[in-house]
Parts: C-alpha cells; sequence; structure tokens
C-alpha cells in the first residue's frame, strides 16, 4: 500500500507538472493526445501501405514532426495576432493562387503546385485557413446572425478562392475550403432557411455544374453510381477499395497482410486510398477505432471553441475543428464508395502533400484561440 | 435612416451554442453512417469480398505430372523423362525486339522465314511473359547460344521435361509416341488432369495406356500483383494460397524385349515389312516390329514440319503400323491350320493321296489353278503337302471342305477378327464366306459367290486377309494345341510413389479343344517336316533347337492364266509378299513369330531367316550354360 501510495503521488506530481508545461506552452492536452494517437496510428498503417518503400515512411515521419512544431509555433501566436493578420493572409492566398494559375508547375495533370526553388507547395492549402480566418475576421465585426449583407459579402470572400482552386481543377480542396467558409457562416448564425435554400439552391444547380465539370471528374461520378461499368477505367478505384475493406473482416487480414494493398490491386493505397488499407489489414475494428479518434478531436475542438472569448475566435476555432471532421467524411466515403472520387487525403493519416502540415497549423491555431481565453477578465 | 444593431455578445454565444451543438450531432450521425458503411461491407459482404480478394491476387500456375516410365519386360527404360533445353523471349526485358530477332536468325537459332511468326507469337503475349519459341535445343544450338548470351537480351534458356526414347527407331510402332495436342485430343481430354501439359500419347502404348501413364496435373496458386506478375513477399499474404501436387502417371513394364526387338529390326536389313513374336504360354508380345520404322523423339521435341513431311510423303510409310493395321493375303501359312480343318471336319485322313501335277480345275471347269510349282509335287499326302507347299493339295481340299467350314474353322483361329491386343488401331482383317460376301458387295451379281473363290482361299489368298498378329497369335494357338491368350503388351503398371504394382494378367481366350486332339501332332510334325526337309530347311539349318513352321508367298497381283511370274520382270512393289509363321522349339514352345517381307519374294528365302534370328537370339541366349 505504502508503494502504491507513493505511486498514486509520483504520478500526480508529474501529471500536474505536465499540465504546467502544455499550459505554458499554451496547447491543450486533451486534444494533442487524440491528435498524437491518431498520426501514431497513421505512421503504423503508412509503415504497412508503403512497403518497400521506407523513405516515404520516414518523410512522413518528418512531414509529422514539423506539423507538430509548427502546431507548437501558432500556439504561441497571440490570438488578435491571428485576427489581424487574416485579411492579409487571404490576400496572400489568392495572389499566390492567381500566380499559380499564371505560372504553376503541371502536377498530376492539374496546376496545383508553386516551385518556390527550394519548396514546393499549393497555394490552395493557405486558403484552407485563410478563407476561415476572413470569413470570421468579417463576421465578429458585425452583429450576429448576420444581416443579408454580410452573408453575401461572405458568401462572395469564399467563392472567389473557391471557383479558382476548382479550375487548377482541384475539386476536393475547393470543397474543403468551400466548407470551412461556410461553416464559419452557419455557426455564426446563418438563418436556418438560407441553409437549407443553399442546398437546395444548390440542387437545383447540379445540372449547371454538371456543364462546367471536367470529363475526369464526370467520369468519377458516373462511375460512383455504376463501378462496373467501367471495371479496369474510372470504376477501378472504386471496385478495389471495397474489395480491400470487405474483405478485411471485422478483424482485418493483418497488418502487412492486406494482399489487396501489398500487392498492389489498390491504386494509391498510401495517399488518398489509405483508408481501405485499414479497412483491410485491421477490419471494422480499425476503421472504428480510426473514427472514433476523428470523434474526439473534433469533439474537442468544438468544446474548446465553446470557451473561447469572442466571435472570431470562436467561429475560427469551430470552422477549424468541423472541416476536420469534413476531410475525414468526404475521403472515407469516397474509399467506401459513398461519394465520388474527389482528392481529399485521409487527415492525419494520408502520405503526402502539405496537408498534414495545414491540418497541424489549423490545431495550432485553435489551441491558440483556446488558451488566449484567459487573458480576458 | 440606416438601422444599427448592436453586437449582443450572449446572443451570440447562446446561437454558437446551438449551431454547434446540432453540428456535433451531424458530425455524429455521419460517422455512425460511415462506420455503417464500414458494417455493410465488412460484415454483411464479407464472404463476397474475400472471395474477390482471392480471385485477384492469385493466379493459377500449372505443376505438370511426370509422365510414367515405361519398361521392357527386362527392365530396360525404353521411354523416360529428360530435361529438355528451350529458348523463351521475354518482350520487357528484349529492349528492341526487332533487333533481338534479327540477332537470334542472324546467330542460327531462328530460322528467318520464321520470324514472323515469333514476332506474332511473342506480341500476342503480354510483355511480362516468356514466349517459347524453339524446343529442345541441340547441344550446337545451346553452344551457339551461350556464345551470343550477352548479345540477346530477354532471351532466355529453359528447361522442361521432354519425352526421350532411348531405343529411337527400336520399337517405335509397339511403344507409339507422344506429341503436341491437338484441338481433336482437347475434344476428348478432361482439360484439368492435362493443365500444364503440352504433350499426349498419339499411338502405340502411350496412347492405349494414356489415362494410367498421364498421372494428373496439379497446380500452384501464385501470388500476382495487379499487373499479373508473380511477386514474392516475405511473411506476407501467402497463407491462404492453394496447391494442389500434381499426381504422377504410373510407371509401365512392357512385354516387348528390346533387344530382341532389335535384333528382329535389324534382322530385316532395311526391307520392309513386320514381324510379331509372342510368348505362347501368356500372349506377351516380345517383338512388335514394323519397318521401316521411325523416330519417336522427333515427335516429343515437337517435329519440324520438314520431318513430318519426310515421313508422311516416304513411299515406304514408316508411320503405317504394318503388325496392327497391314492386312495381307495370308498365302501358304495357312496350310497347316487349313489341313488341320479338313482333319476335324474328317473330310481327309493324314496319309490320303494326292497326284500334284501343277494345276488343279474343278469338276466341269476348264480354268485351272495353278502350283506354285509349274511341274507339280507329284504325289503328295498331308505331311509332304504342307512340307512342300503343295497348292493342288489345300485347292481339293478346300474344294472338299466348302468355304462355311473354312471360315468357322479359321474363324476359331482368330482370323476376320482383331486379336483385342492392348493397343488402338487393330484392323481384324478379311476372313470370307458367302454370308461375308453378302454384306461387302453391292449389287446381286457381285455378292454370288462362285466356287473358284473357295479354291484359292485353300491357300490363304482371294478375299482371304489378315494381320501379321492373326498370323502370330494362330501360329502361337497351333503351338500350344489350342490353348491362347489376348496378346498384350503391357505386363504390369507401377504406382511410383508406394511401388504398388497392378498387374495386367494374361487373358486366356476360350481353348480350341479338337474331336480328336491326336490331330495337333499331325500339324506340328508336318510343320516340323517344313523346316527340317521342306521350304524352310535352308533356314534352319543347323538350329540348336527344332522349328515348326510355314512359309508362305502372298500374291500382290494376279498373273494370267498362261503366263508364267517372272521375278525380275517384275516391278519391286509388285512383287510378292514373302511370309513365315514358326513356333520353337517345337516340343516346347516358347516363342511363335509371324514375319512379312514386302515384296520380298518368297517367304523361305527372306522371311524364314528373319524368324531363326528371332529364335536364336531368344532361345540361344535363354538356354542354361
Amino acid at each position: 500500500m505504502i508503494y502504491g501510495e507513493l505511486g498514486a503521488s509520483h504520478t500526480r506530481r508529474t501529471v500536474t507538472g505536465m499540465a504546467r508545461l502544455l499550459k505554458a506552452l499554451r496547447l491543450d492536452g486533451m486534444l494533442l493526445s487524440g491528435l498524437a494517437a491518431v498520426s501514431l496510428f497513421g505512421l503504423f498503417v503508412l509503415f504497412s501501405a508503403a512497403g518497400d518503400n521506407t523513405a516515404l515512411w520516414f518523410s512522413q515521419l518528418a512531414r509529422i514532426g514539423i506539423g507538430f512544431a509548427l502546431m507548437v509555433v501558432l500556439a504561441q501566436v497571440p490570438d488578435h495576432f491571428l485576427r489581424m493578420f487574416a485579411p492579409a493572409a487571404y490576400a496572400a492566398g489568392l495572389v499566390l493562387l492567381a500566380a499559380v494559375a499564371v505560372a504553376g508547375d503541371i502536377g498530376k495533370g492539374a496546376q496545383r503546385w508553386l516551385d518556390l526553388g527550394v519548396i514546393r507547395f499549393q497555394p490552395a492549402e493557405i486558403l484552407k485557413l485563410a478563407v476561415p480566418m476572413i470569413c470570421a475576421w468579417y463576421l465578429h465585426q458585425r452583429p450576429l446572425p448576420p444581416a443579408l449583407r454580410d452573408v453575401v459579402v461572405v458568401l462572395l470572400v469564399i467563392v472567389v478562392p473557391v471557383g479558382l482552386i476548382a479550375e487548377q481543377p482541384d475539386l476536393g480542396t475547393a470543397l474543403l475550403v468551400a466548407a470551412a467558409g461556410i461553416i464559419v457562416l452557419v455557426l455564426a448564425g446563418l438563418p436556418w432557411t438560407w441553409v437549407f435554400g443553399g442546398a437546395a439552391v444548390f440542387g437545383a444547380a447540379v445540372p449547371v455544374i454538371w456543364h462546367f465539370l471536367h470529363d475526369y471528374q464526370r467520369q468519377r461520378v458516373l462511375t460512383l453510381l455504376d463501378p462496373e461499368s467501367d471495371a479496369l477505367g474510372a470504376g477501378y478505384h472504386i471496385i478495389q477499395s471495397q474489395i480491400a475493406i470487405g474483405s478485411g473482416g471485422v478483424f482485418g487480414k493483418g497488418w502487412m497482410n492486406g494482399s489487396q494493398a501489398q500487392l498492389e490491386f489498390l491504386p494509391e493505397r498510401s495517399t488518398d486510398f489509405i483508408f481501405a488499407v485499414i479497412g483491410e489489414e485491421l477490419g471494422l475494428l480499425g476503421l472504428v477505432a480510426l473514427l472514433a479518434g476523428y470523434l474526439f478531436i473534433v469533439g474537442r475542438g468544438v468544446y474548446m471553441s465553446l470557451q473561447c472569448r469572442d466571435a472570431y475566435a470562436r467561429l475560427l476555432a469551430g470552422s477549424i475543428a468541423l472541416t476536420f471532421f469534413v476531410y475525414a467524411c468526404v475521403n472515407a466515403g469516397m474509399v467506401m464508395g459513398l461519394l465520388p472520387v474527389v482528392g481529399v487525403p485521409l487527415p492525419l493519416v494520408s502520405y503526402g502533400g502539405t496537408s498534414f502540415v495545414t491540418l497541424m497549423a489549423g490545431f495550432g491555431i485553435l489551441m491558440s484561440l483556446h488558451s488566449s481565453r484567459k487573458l480576458v477578465g | 435612416m440606416r438601422r444599427v444593431r448592436i453586437k449582443d455578445d450572449a446572443l451570440e454565444q447562446r446561437i454558437y451554442f446551438q449551431r454547434s451543438l446540432i453540428a456535433v450531432g451531424i458530425v455524429a450521425g455521419i460517422a455512425l453512417l460511415l462506420s455503417g458503411r464500414a458494417f455493410w461491407l465488412q460484415v454483411a459482404q464479407y464472404e463476397h469480398y474475400l472471395k474477390l480478394s482471392q480471385g485477384n491476387r492469385a493466379r493459377i500456375e500449372p505443376l505438370p505430372p511426370n509422365r510414367g516410365i515405361i519398361f521392357d519386360r527386362a527392365g530396360r527404360v525404353i521411354a523416360e523423362n529428360t530435361p529438355a533445353y528451350q529458348l523463351e523471349i521475354l518482350r520487357e526485358r528484349a529492349g528492341n525486339l526487332e533487333e533481338t530477332l534479327s540477332r537470334l536468325a542472324r546467330f542460327g537459332l531462328l530460322e528467318a522465314s520464321d520470324v514472323g511468326r515469333v514476332r506474332q507469337l511473342v506480341l500476342a503475349r503480354r510483355s511480362f511473359e516468356a514466349v517459347p519459341f524453339l524446343l529442345q535445343l541441340d547441344d550446337q544450338e545451346i553452344a551457339r547460344y551461350a556464345v551470343h548470351r550477352h548479345e540477346l537480351p530477354g532471351v532466355l534458356l529453359e528447361t522442361r521435361m521432354a519425352r526421350h526414347y532411348p531405343y529411337g527407331t527400336v520399337g517405335a510402332h509397339a511403344i507409339g509416341y507422344v506429341g503436341t495436342i491437338s484441338e481433336e485430343d482437347m475434344q476428348r481430354v478432361d482439360r484439368q488432369r492435362y493443365f500444364g501439359t503440352g504433350v499426349i500419347g498419339k499411338t502405340g502404348v502411350e496412347r492405349a495406356y494414356e489415362d494410367e501413364l498421364l498421372g494428373a496435373g496439379g497446380y500452384r496458386e501464385v501470388l500476382v500483383n495487379a499487373e499479373g506478375r508473380p511477386v514474392r513477399l516475405a511473411g506476407g499474404p501467402d497463407q491462404q494460397l492453394r496447391t494442389r501436387e500434381p499426381l504422377a502417371g504410373d510407371d509401365m513394364h512392357m512385354t516387348i524385349d528390346i533387344e530382341l526387338q532389335r535384333v528382329a529390326e535389324e534382322a530385316f536389313a532395311g526391307r520392309r515389312g513386320g514381324v510379331v513374336a509372342i510368348d505362347p504360354a501368356n500372349g506377351d508380345v516380345l517383338v512388335f516390329a514394323s519397318l521401316p520404322s521411325f523416330d519417336p523423339n522427333g515427335f516429343a521435341r515437337g517435329i519440324s514440319r520438314s520431318y513430318y513431311l519426310a515421313l508422311t510423303e516416304n513411299p515406304d510409310q514408316p508411320l503405317f503400323n504394318r503388325v496392327l493395321r497391314g492386312t495381307y493375303p495370308p498365302g501358304s501359312t495357312v496350310k497347316p491350320m487349313m489341313a488341320l480343318a479338313g482333319l476335324e471336319y474328317e473330310v481327309v485322313r493324314p496319309e490320303d493321296q494326292v497326284h500334284c501335277l501343277g494345276s488343279y480345275s474343278l469338276p466341269g471347269s476348264r480354268h485351272r489353278f495353278r502350283d506354285w510349282k509349274r511341274e507339280g509335287h507329284g504325289t503328295v499326302d498331308m505331311r509332304r503337302a504342307v512340307m512342300q507347299s503343295c497348292d493342288i493339295y489345300f485347292y481339293r481340299l478346300a474344294n472338299t471342305l466348302g468355304i462355311q467350314r473354312i471360315h468357322d474353322a479359321m474363324a476359331h483361329m482368330g482370323f476376320g477378327q482383331p486379336t483385342g491386343i492392348d493397343i488402338a488401331g487393330e484392323r481384324g482383317g478379311i476372313m470370307p464366306s458367302p454370308a461375308w460376301k453378302k454384306t461387302a458387295f453391292g449389287t446381286a451379281a457381285q455378292q454370288v459367290w462362285f466356287p473358284g473363290e473357295t479354291v484359292i482361299v485353300g491357300i490363304g489368298q482371294g478375299y482371304w486377309t489378315a494381320t501379321l498378329l492373326q498370323l502370330a497369335k494362330a501360329t502361337a494357338l497351333l503351338s500350344t494345341r489350342g490353348r491362347h491368350y489376348r496378346p498384350r503388351l503391357v505386363q504390369a503398371l507401377a504406382d511410383p510413389k508406394t511401388g504398388a504394382v497392378t498387374d495386367n494378367p494374361p487373358e486366356a481366350l476360350e481353348p480350341l479343344v479338337l474331336n480328336q486332339p491326336e490331330n495337333w501332332e499331325v500339324i506340328v510334325d508336318a510343320m516340323v517336316a517344313v523346316t527340317t526337309g521342306g521350304t524352310a530347311a535352308r533356314a534352319a539349318r543347323g538350329a540348336a533347337y527344332s522349328i515348326a513352321g510355314k512359309t508362305g508367298t502372298a500374291q500382290v497381283f494376279s498373273i494370267g492364266q498362261t503366263e508364267k511370274y517372272n521375278e525380275k520382270e517384275v516391278a519391286e512393289r509388285l512383287r510378292d509378299h514373302a511370309l513365315f509363321v514358326a513356333f520353337a522349339p517345337a516340343d516346347d514352345p516358347k516363342l511363335a513369330v509371324a514375319v512379312l517381307v514386302e515384296n520380298g519374294g518368297a517367304g523361305s528365302a527372306v522371311a524364314a531367316p528373319i524368324a531363326r534370328a528371332i529364335f536364336d537370339a531368344y532361345l540361344v541366349q535363354d538356354a542354361p550354360p
């Protein structure tokens, strides 16, 4: 018993010490644990999905390090600073987008990358954060729920970059950027009539949108409706990923033992389709565990947003948390054959892009916003 | 006036709280939906997708069975499987295919005329599939490949098992050969058993015992990636791969004595014909030779078109199985059996004498049936008639017996029906009778049986045709005084794995029982006389054992009534066939032989020495020192 009590008090002391450290670093322990858990899970799965390509795995490890570091750095930035820079970030993002449109590097048939000599990055990533920031920035100065004029302004602010990104064409990112902005609007109190009306208008606009879609995008939608129609062509991704997931069963085929993944039947297994690798190798349990991890992060994020001290912080924090879930459900829905194939990575798990870093930057901002709440009496 | 709304932080907080609560509810709902979808795929549809994924990753690779080895009666290997080399092209490694093909042609590994065909073959397959284009390389070709190997990227030397017949042409018609499976073959076989097997037994025992020799093909599931390329993963997902081991075919023990067979074939000294030697005690076929023969190895290695054409266009017809399918007039070789029929029907006694003046006419007819000996044999009894092969004696006997009794007696000896030897394609020849003539001819006028037709049947001519197998079997029957067996080429089959032997036991046929058994001795005595003082005396001179035999000469074309047969004037192909049937030792028969030399002239001169050579090799070697 003595040892037990000693142990308990020792543990308590360590915990309080850790709490103090986290507080000093303006970090949220719960959210950090959630992010770390999912990231480690992702590394674990990626090791299998990457196969012999260990360089890929190490590069992802490095990216995770950079992501967490950036999160810690951004968590130190005072919230008013973040607020102040919102317009600048948005403007810079738009300029870079335009630059890509003019001089962008061609990658995978689409102009997304900007080569700055040292690093290549997608300006669209900046807008994933800059758009909710500018929306929250605009709305927090106005009385809420937003008036018609404000809604129109915010929608314009959203549509311009989304249109540019969709034109690249990068439907996935455009969708996420639009979602981030619209979530801000909805959280700010956009009347329900607007929400449902907007959904109705969107529905009505589908034929029009269809007209503007690229052939491959149309193909993806058609393929979703009937994958077998082109089993070795556009339907291949969906069929193979469903085979992978379905054949995993409840407990999976075992880590590194997914035949679909290991034998390269599954395309883009370490990037957009890594969700299928989890389903195949770790089964239903693996998928549910991952979804639970996502739910925890989103829940914690939303809870933190409730504690924020002003509208700007609340709206931005809530948008960051909820957009994170949009990532997850678009990717999972796509891989499981519920949504068309759009290039959205599985958050914190997929290899590549700048997506991981962007996500962690978002959570850094969220933590900063949350930590700043106590500075005001 | 513009209405200015004041920011109400409490209201905004309340709205935000409500909205975020709803948002979290939606998030939870979507998460539930996603989990439900995963449940649907992974639990409800699990079996379906599992099957799909297994079909995806495994490619079935054939494991061909080992074809049974064939031994002769002394245990010598006469058909085996040996590794053979073949050249294959792997397009993806070849780089420039055209360059590779032209180099192959330049190095003499590909005929220039074949380049187009090989190109088509290669391009029809996927780039990572190896396409064989030159089978069974000889040493020179291997050497040429070895020298130029570095200049031939993507050209691989691979080994496979190929049928090999170490004795080559010897016994080829009995053993048969294996050849590439044709479309027709494919129609009648169980494809699964032939999975991975490129050849099938075409003739001889290779065909007759195909089922036993083949075994059954197995397969192995090989992990492949999405491109269909075999992959090997250490500790990877291979635990569910299925394998079915191939089942090796049975080894076969033939009744053939391959060295005796060689002796027989060499005794022909390049002449055409055939010889069968049967052990009268059990029907074992020790020699089964049809000449000229062919090299079955040519077929096994994927025969070249030119070689096959040479075989089929050869006027000597080396592919024709003379023993099994050649039907010849048996000629005088049937005389002992005709005599036996006369005795049994009691139309003649051994001591009855006939005056042979060189020709015979039916009562009331001026047509003269001539004896082979123009001046005749003088006065002959049965023994002398057989010994000197007097035709006149047997013309009379035949006429006395009548065609129906001849037919019945000879049918008992096995004429007019296949012997039932254990390989396919045997012909039965013709044992003529009035009934047969009714079925064989179309018009009523042709269907009438004339007495003159009976007369020439008495000396084994006319419509009567027989195979060498029938003659050998009938001779064996005489030697055993009535007991006879279905001729067999295979003694036993042995499972190479367990060593379990399945016998192919001798099949005794219903014995021929004479009303007067002493008649056997009359006939055998007469046949011994043939080799001691008769037509075959020269061939049998100095033998350490007694031979009972009968010579024969089968007419290939008929001679006019007054013409004299002049051997020199008749084209070689129209000369008579020389025949000889015999068994030895006469008192304790060990071997019954029937020999035919096509266009060999008189049986005594060329056919009897071949039988003698076989007897010497078999009996003298067998005799205790």
